[in-house]
């Protein structure tokens, strides 16, 4: 009895929480001419999965999608170059300024790049890096070094150090006792951190929106608000350029989800 | 741990990499701001001399700045307080074992892992006052006579970026209140149960207490994502002119990128504002948790 209520409420918040993408989908699949009748319907008259094949094969969202797939590859590979060894050196040994270090790396995970933007465009201007894949691809990364950091330093944490001590004995420095002893065993903690520093490059908007001005160097996100302006509103197409960035963002996320507060939170939730 | 002159340097080595990065794209876009702030520039963006702290006399002096700044006072707080109270009774459900709580959780990953400029195009779509389906649910149910310009009132517009605002932030805080729920141990409940203590009366004399770490980091965390929040206010608000609806946020977007505008000095002395405000939650933050930096 009490199983079927908890069902039951269960249901009807996964409906709440789903329905607005249930509108977004049902719009996407409608054609242009059922966007603006009164009163509005919820479902298409007409279904148009047709909307899919104009939105994949539209030169312009062609772009977007090229541009959202380098900036959020090149961050998420900068973001591992640079996390994994810091975190692995301030999870196995004591040093001078390790707690400055971790510090300052807990503040920057506080500070959306929204809150510096004024800063990093005089920056980036100054240095002639307005426009180009780099300016994007450094903010990304930086803003997801943190979590990284967490996630990586948790789970090096966990590793017996007896491992790595029998490496040393066969000859193994720093260096190759992480490559060859401690990543193969980290996998998981790999996967989170790649797929999370993606996702977040791939979810930018502010940063993107203010440095990315040239149209051909627009990311998804950026892009398919052309889709509605003060002038076209292709409703249709914005939502089916949106269901297609957000599914495969979603698969992924879900494959990560337990992981997520521990590295969010900084270890404070135990 | 032995030998400290060369571990020194070869800190430096490991930390290097993630150290140059924090360098180049926080510490001096931050110095960057700062400088902004006190600095003047013409519309185009060329450095035109030092103003000292004129720019912050300036500020002050805005009109829209009493608006905007209890805007952002009623944005946080609403959102917060009312994702936290949702996310407890949200977290407590999911606590329990049921039938299709995968399902839930899975509803639950959707709003947090679409983009919040995709989510809130959706709602400025959904609000629309002729198109929107909103309006058309809520006649057909008779809750409202005529439709609503729920973005273009003022009356209205606010509480529905709230809305928003709190639909997103929910996952996150019910994962946390969920984790936090998780790590009370079983033997709790069942000495309160063995007291004769009923459902609700356990809830706030055995849960609440014990939940109280989660509770903080979930409400520090989210008063600085939803303080830091852009796209919804930016979307939703994007119809009506002026700053009456703006947070010092979008506010200072506007000041530094609205090509009428385009003032950096300005919206740099706001942005030094704003960095502060973040800075002190981050104290906050700090004291709350438990800074478990000195395990490992």
């Amino acid at each position: 009895m009490k199983k079927a209520a908890l069902s039951g409420a269960g249901l009807v918040l996964a409906l709440v929480i789903l329905s607005p993408y249930l509108v977004m989908v049902l719009t996407a699949l409608k054609p242009e001419s059922e966007l603006r009748i009164t009163p509005p319907r919820l479902t298409p008259v007409r279904w148009q999965p047709a909307n899919f094949v104009a939105v994949l094969t539209d030169p312009d969202f062609q772009t977007w999608l090229r541009v959202s797939l380098v900036v959020a590859l090149a961050s998420t590979v900068i973001v591992v170059v640079a996390a994994t060894p810091a975190a692995y050196y301030t999870a196995r040994y004591r040093f001078r300024g390790r707690s400055a270090f971790l510090l300052l790396v807990l503040i920057t995970q506080m500070f959306s790049p929204v809150a510096l933007v004024v800063g990093l465009y005089r920056q980036f201007f100054a240095l002639d890096l307005v426009n180009t894949y780099a300016s994007l691809i450094l903010t990304n990364a930086a803003f997801t070094l943190a979590f990284a950091i967490w996630i990586l330093r948790a789970f090096f944490a966990s590793i017996p150090r007896e491992i790595e001590e029998a490496a040393a004995v066969d000859g193994c420095g720093k260096l190759r006792a992480l490559v060859q002893v401690v990543l193969p065993l980290s996998l998981p903690a790999m996967v989170t951190v790649v797929i999370f520093s993606f996702i977040a490059a791939w979810n930018e908007y502010v940063v993107a929106l203010t440095l990315m001005t040239d149209p051909s160097r627009k990311p998804l996100t950026v892009g398919i608000t052309s889709y509605v302006t003060a002038y076209v509103q292709h409703w249709n197409h914005l939502f089916t350029a949106s269901v297609i960035a957000i599914v495969p963002v979603v698969v992924l996320f879900a494959l990560i989800e337990r992981h997520l507060v521990g590295g969010l939170t900084a270890g404070s939730v135990k | 741990m032995g030998r400290r002159g060369p571990r020194r340097w070869q800190a430096l080595l490991w930390l290097g990499p993630s150290l140059t990065l924090i360098a180049a794209v926080v510490v001096y876009p931050a110095i960057a701001l700062v400088s902004a702030s006190l600095s003047r520039y013409s519309i185009t963006g060329v450095y035109q001399g030092s103003v000292g702290t004129r720019n912050y006399a300036r500020l002050l002096e805005q009109q829209a700045l009493p608006a905007v700044v209890a805007n952002t006072a009623v944005w946080v707080t609403a959102v917060v307080a009312v994702t936290i109270l949702i996310s407890l009774a949200l977290a407590q459900l999911l606590n329990e074992r049921f039938p299709g709580r995968r399902l839930v959780r899975w509803a639950l990953i959707v709003p947090w892992a679409a983009s919040l400029i995709v989510t809130a195009k959706l709602f400025a779509w959904i609000y629309d006052y002729y198109f929107g389906i909103l309006n058309r649910a809520l006649i057909s149910l008779h809750v409202i006579a005529e439709p609503i310009d729920w973005l273009g009132d003022d009356a209205t517009v606010m509480g529905a970026m709230i809305a928003v605002g709190i639909f997103v932030s929910l996952p996150f805080t019910t994962y946390v209140l969920l984790a936090g729920l998780q790590a009370i141990p079983g033997e709790v409940y069942e000495a309160a149960r063995v007291d004769g203590a009923s459902g609700w009366r356990r809830y706030r004399s055995v849960t609440l207490p014990l939940l109280r770490p989660a509770l903080l980091v979930a409400t520090v965390l989210n008063v600085i994502y939803v303080f830091n929040s852009f796209p919804i206010v930016w979307t939703l608000n994007d119809r009506n002119p002026g700053f009456a609806h703006d947070t010092m946020i979008t506010y200072m977007y506007k000041i530094a990128f609205k090509s009428a505008l385009r003032d950096v000095g300005l919206a740099g002395a706001l942005g030094v504002v704003n960095v502060l405000v973040i800075l002190l939650a981050v104290v906050v933050y700090l004291s709350t948790v438990t800074w478990r930096e000195a395990e490992a």
